[in-house]
């Protein structure tokens, strides 16, 4: 057991885990997308989970710290509320916003952000750059929105812990990458059964061919 | 006829590849320099070419399309008869060397990587060419064009497409005199 202290709050918590995670375990909110319950490896690409911890001179994302003794640290200061403001709007200036077409909406994590962080879904003075595909139905079980998409990655990653390969991957690079199929076109594929890749989806962007609404 | 042509051509370019593999290992790291060698040999990756690399290091199609399509140094569709380079690196992209880039890309309707239907032309984005003086550069079929403009854009598009058409008439009147 370790002792720490988060936001004036004492917490007794068991070691190895993530302070993102103690927190959230704990009934702390901090805002994520590409946090997996229970790796060890995060991939920290969201951006959102930033906590100040004393000592440090940065705010650091918490997905990234393991709890020790005599942390203390603060998920709610003016710097790491503009760090998470100026991601999250980075994020909505290539995010089509749709909520009223969009099976994830009111349990889309993008709302509970903007919601949480008070600010809006469209991006204010950040131009929209969306993606010309809208639809990618390639698969021949699931539908993928490029422009719902966040590239938080956990789809990639729940289809590889539960498969042993990923029949999903990153495609191309920078604004133009997206979450691809791309030769996966087999009938066998385990994906007509499984949609771990759909459940796991903060957004909505990966959707079910059989029932577009499910998510 | 055209169809049948490139079939042919896919066929021979896979049957390179196949027997090239085998001088390599087959662990994931072998993967950037298998693709590497596709695309030194034959300008291209195809569709099928993924495929075989992925059965050969046996690891998932997709994947392999994921490293590959990563790296601009990799093309997914063979080159055209007029290759088209525009250079998009500092001086350039100051001179306006993207909107050179989208004429050439709306006047050929393909995107940069890309090929036209009838193999006439492709269109690659690179990054400076080393004569940023004459920026904005474009480079077709190895002959440095300077100071671009849309109206050269034109101009030089219509060159190539009025020299076809006089092969093509030179070639109707030759044949039946053969």
């Amino acid at each position: 057991m370790v002792t720490l202290i988060v936001n004036k709050q004492e917490l007794q918590v068991d070691e190895g885990k993530t302070l993102l995670q103690v927190c959230l375990d704990n009934g702390i909110y901090i805002p994520n997308l590409c946090h997996i319950h229970g790796t060890d490896n995060p991939s920290a690409s969201c951006r959102l989970c930033f906590v100040e911890i004393e000592g440090e001179d940065k705010p650091i994302p918490s997905c990234t710290v393991k709890v020790k003794d005599g942390i203390i640290a603060k998920t709610d200061t003016p710097s790491v509320r503009r760090l998470q403001r100026t991601a999250f709007k980075l994020l909505m200036s290539v995010h089509r916003v749709d909520c009223g077409h969009c099976p994830a909406n009111k349990k889309c994590e993008l709302q509970r952000i903007a919601k949480f962080l008070k600010v809006g879904l469209k991006p204010k003075y950040l131009e929209l750059r969306l993606k010309e595909t809208e639809v990618d139905e390639s698969h021949p079980f699931l539908d993928y929105y490029p422009n719902r998409c966040v590239l938080c990655g956990k789809c990639i990653a729940v289809c590889k812990d539960k498969h042993g390969r990923a029949f999903l991957t990153f495609a191309k690079r920078g604004l133009d990458t997206v979450v691809s199929s791309y030769g996966e076109t087999d009938a066998n594929l385990p994906c007509s059964k499984c949609f771990a890749c759909i459940r796991i989806c903060p957004v909505g962007a990966i959707t079910s061919k059989d029932s577009p609404r499910q998510t | 006829m055209i169809q049948e042509n490139s079939l042919e051509e896919e066929k021979l370019i896979l049957d390179d590849i196949a027997s090239r593999l085998k001088a390599f290992g087959r662990e994931r790291e072998e993967l950037i320099p298998i693709l590497q060698m596709i695309q030194e040999r034959h300008a291209y990756i195809a569709e099928d070419a993924i495929k075989m690399a992925a059965e050969y290091l046996g690891i998932a199609i997709c994947e392999v399309y994921g490293v590959a399509t990563f790296y601009n140094q990799f093309r997914f569709h063979p080159p055209g008869k007029n290759h088209i380079k525009v250079c998009l690196g500092t001086a350039c992209h100051v001179r306006g060397g993207d909107i050179i880039l989208e004429n050439f890309e709306r006047k050929l309707e393909i995107r940069d990587g890309e090929t036209t239907p009838d193999r006439e032309f492709s269109i690659e984005r690179v990054a400076c060419v080393g004569c940023c003086a004459l920026a904005p550069v474009s480079v077709v079929n190895e002959t440095v064009q300077g100071h671009m403009a849309p109206s050269k854009v034109e101009g030089l598009i219509l060159g190539f497409k009025i020299e076809k058409e006089k092969a093509e008439r030179e070639k109707k009147k030759s044949e039946p005199a053969q």
